[in-house]
């Protein structure tokens, strides 16, 4: 089963990262949204995928048994989601305003910026 | 106890000093007040876990009563201590500055309120000892950086806020991949627990995850050849802004990197360390040579980040005690004495309402006393005995010729000729040569002008100090040095503590 979603997760960042590899700044957030939740997904999996078994650890156990999934990676995509949610609305809102003010979706256009 | 508060102090003094001076924007003066009172409160905070941590070694504290592992510890080490205090002291320069250089602008308040977000996650990324919150941290930088980069902004602004944004996303998205992969592989995202537990990876999983976090922090500390988003964006940004991010940000990544492949990593075995060396030579070059290309204030210093930057790494990169000692006195130096010569570009630009070479000049007979402060930190900064840079150009490249790495020391020097080419480039247009026709120069007030001047003395008058007492200085390094490279204090401290 993990596996098969490290495969997935693989694709996922191929996609991803080809998309963000884009001049045009709708496709690179396109990109940029696939990436983060491959890399999201990426954690989750890395937890171990069980099904039906709470995470409880016996009273005279010091760890996890074999077959339970662990519930920290879920916690730290909890965090991982909502920060990137509020990274991708700003990047949004950023590249929307660079359209304004620039005419252009066009990456390679954005040159008043550079060194030259 | 004491200390085990002092450790969280500068994290939410600053954090209550933004939000409160947020909830009273409208009233701009108590909000005002509110930021220079917690800015100087942070500065005392500082000084007083410096203090503690010289006392008492490597301090910790686990936050919320679990215990390390499980709980997120909070650590100063010697490194950490002082990169705090000069966090809080350039937060304290930036918000007198700013309260010049901006307050003319619609945002004003939101930008002191921005600062002292960015001066949260600053020192947050400092004092964390979980790896994860690190990332958190960091996230708490970046966002506020952002909401900075974009205020009243105009098209060139947004331009390179775009490219900002983009390659800043890409480096978090990486380290935390790394982080995700590094937590399946040992369980763990304790940094103590961790450098206990990464040795016992095999080798092609350390190098893997090893080489993600080398290329997350090298696009934070503006590494060869991922630096492109420094130059294109730090120019387009005000004075008192640049000041604040030249100073900290890419520090930020560099503390990172030493933090994380002295402690997590270490550097040799995960065999990262020739191209660790290879990459710094080069960012030293590729910066410096940058630099030499521009006419513009802004955008030479920005360039000199970059080449600045490669001294640092190079000390983590050669992986002695005498080189590491070196980096850490190389940050602690460059941040002043960065900020300050963004200060004092801001300031001729304020003054003449430019910032290219060609359009400024005479300041030297205007106000020869700006001259002097001026050739301070560039000297510094080309590393002029006895200023702070001299020494620390000296220890990396002693230990790089110690270990036999006689190209990299060769670089090393011909880059510290190339800065002064670029410093006596902004002496000669600024300062000696005739006032061009045209030049207009904006009266400032009494207050403005104390509000310019005070940081940049004061950034100079340290320049100075470092490069005099330079001996207990070096000795704090090295102490910071041999923390680092030997690990064992910094767990028992972090592993054995009592919630």
């Amino acid at each position: 089963m993990e596996t098969l979603w490290s495969i997935v997760v693989g694709i996922m960042l191929g996609v991803g990262i080809y998309l963000m590899m884009e001049r045009h700044i709708v496709r690179f957030i396109f990109g940029l949204m696939i990436v983060s939740n491959a890399v999201n997904l990426g954690i989750f999996v890395s937890g171990r995928l069980t099904k039906g078994n709470p995470p409880l650890i016996d009273e005279n156990a010091r760890q996890l048994a074999e077959g339970f999934a662990n519930p920290l990676p879920q916690a730290l995509i909890l965090t991982a989601i909502v920060i990137g949610f509020g990274l991708l609305l700003f990047t949004m809102i950023l590249a929307y305003r660079a359209y304004i003010e620039t005419g252009t979706a066009d990456l390679n256009q954005y040159r008043e910026s550079e060194t030259s | 106890m004491m200390t085990d508060w002092l450790l969280v102090a500068p994290v939410i003094l600053a954090l209550l000093t933004g939000t409160v001076a947020a909830l009273f924007m409208r009233w701009r003066t108590f909000s005002m007040q509110v930021i220079w009172v917690g800015a100087v409160v942070q500065v005392v905070a500082a000084i007083a876990l410096l203090m503690g941590v010289l006392e008492e070694g490597i301090v910790a504290v686990s936050v919320g009563s679990w215990p390390a592992p499980f709980g997120i510890s909070f650590v100063a080490d010697n490194l950490s201590a002082a990169m705090v205090l000069i966090t809080a002291i350039i937060g304290l320069a930036t918000v007198a500055y700013a309260s010049a250089d901006l307050a003319s602008r619609p945002s004003y308040p939101l930008y002191q309120v921005l600062i002292q977000i960015l001066l949260v996650g600053v020192y947050g990324s400092f004092l964390t000892g979980d790896i994860f919150n690190l990332y958190v941290w960091f996230e708490v930088m970046l966002i506020s950086s952002f909401g900075l980069m974009i205020l009243d902004a105009n098209r060139v602004q947004i331009e390179g806020a775009v490219k900002y944004v983009i390659l800043n996303l890409i480096s978090t998205l990486v380290f935390l991949l790394a982080i995700g992969l590094l937590h399946g592989a040992t369980g763990t995202l304790n940094m103590a627990d961790l450098s206990m537990k990464v040795p016992l990876m095999d080798d092609g999983k350390t190098t893997l995850i090893a080489s993600l976090f080398l290329f997350g922090f090298a696009i934070k500390s503006a590494l060869f050849p991922v630096f492109a988003w420094l130059p294109a964006s730090y120019h387009t940004l005000p004075s008192g802004v640049v000041a604040i991010f030249a100073g900290l940000l890419t520090k930020v990544g560099v503390y990172a990197l030493m933090r994380v492949f002295t402690l997590v990593f270490s550097l040799p075995e995960t065999g990262l360390q020739p191209l660790l060396i290879i990459i710094a030579g080069l960012t030293m070059l590729t910066g410096v040579l940058g630099a030499a290309s521009q006419f513009n204030i802004k955008r030479i210093l920005s360039f000199h980040i970059i080449s600045q930057i490669g001294y640092m790494v190079m000390g983590l990169a050669l992986f002695t005690p005498l080189a590491i000692a070196g980096g850490i006195f190389y940050i602690i130096h460059h941040i002043i004495v960065k900020a300050n010569l963004f200060l004092i570009g801001g300031y001729l630009n304020r003054k003449h309402g430019s910032d290219n070479l060609g359009q400024l000049g005479g300041t030297y007979k205007t106000q020869p006393w700006l001259g002097v402060l001026f050739i301070i930190p560039a000297f510094s900064l080309a590393g002029f005995p006895p200023l702070s840079g001299f020494w620390g150009k000296f220890m990396v490249i002693r230990a790089s010729l110690e270990t036999s790495h006689y190209i990299l020391a060769a670089t090393a020097l011909f880059v510290g000729l190339m800065t002064i080419y670029s410093m006596t480039k902004i002496w000669s247009e600024a300062f000696w040569k005739a006032q061009p026709d045209g030049q207009t120069t904006e009266p400032l007030t009494r207050r403005e002008h104390w509000l310019y001047l005070t940081p940049i003395v004061t950034l100079a008058t340290l320049t100075i100090i470092i490069g005099l007492a330079v001996e207990p200085l070096y000795q704090f390094a090295n102490t910071a040095a041999l923390q680092m490279l030997d690990s064992t204090q910094y767990v028992n401290t972090v592993m054995g503590v009592r919630p």
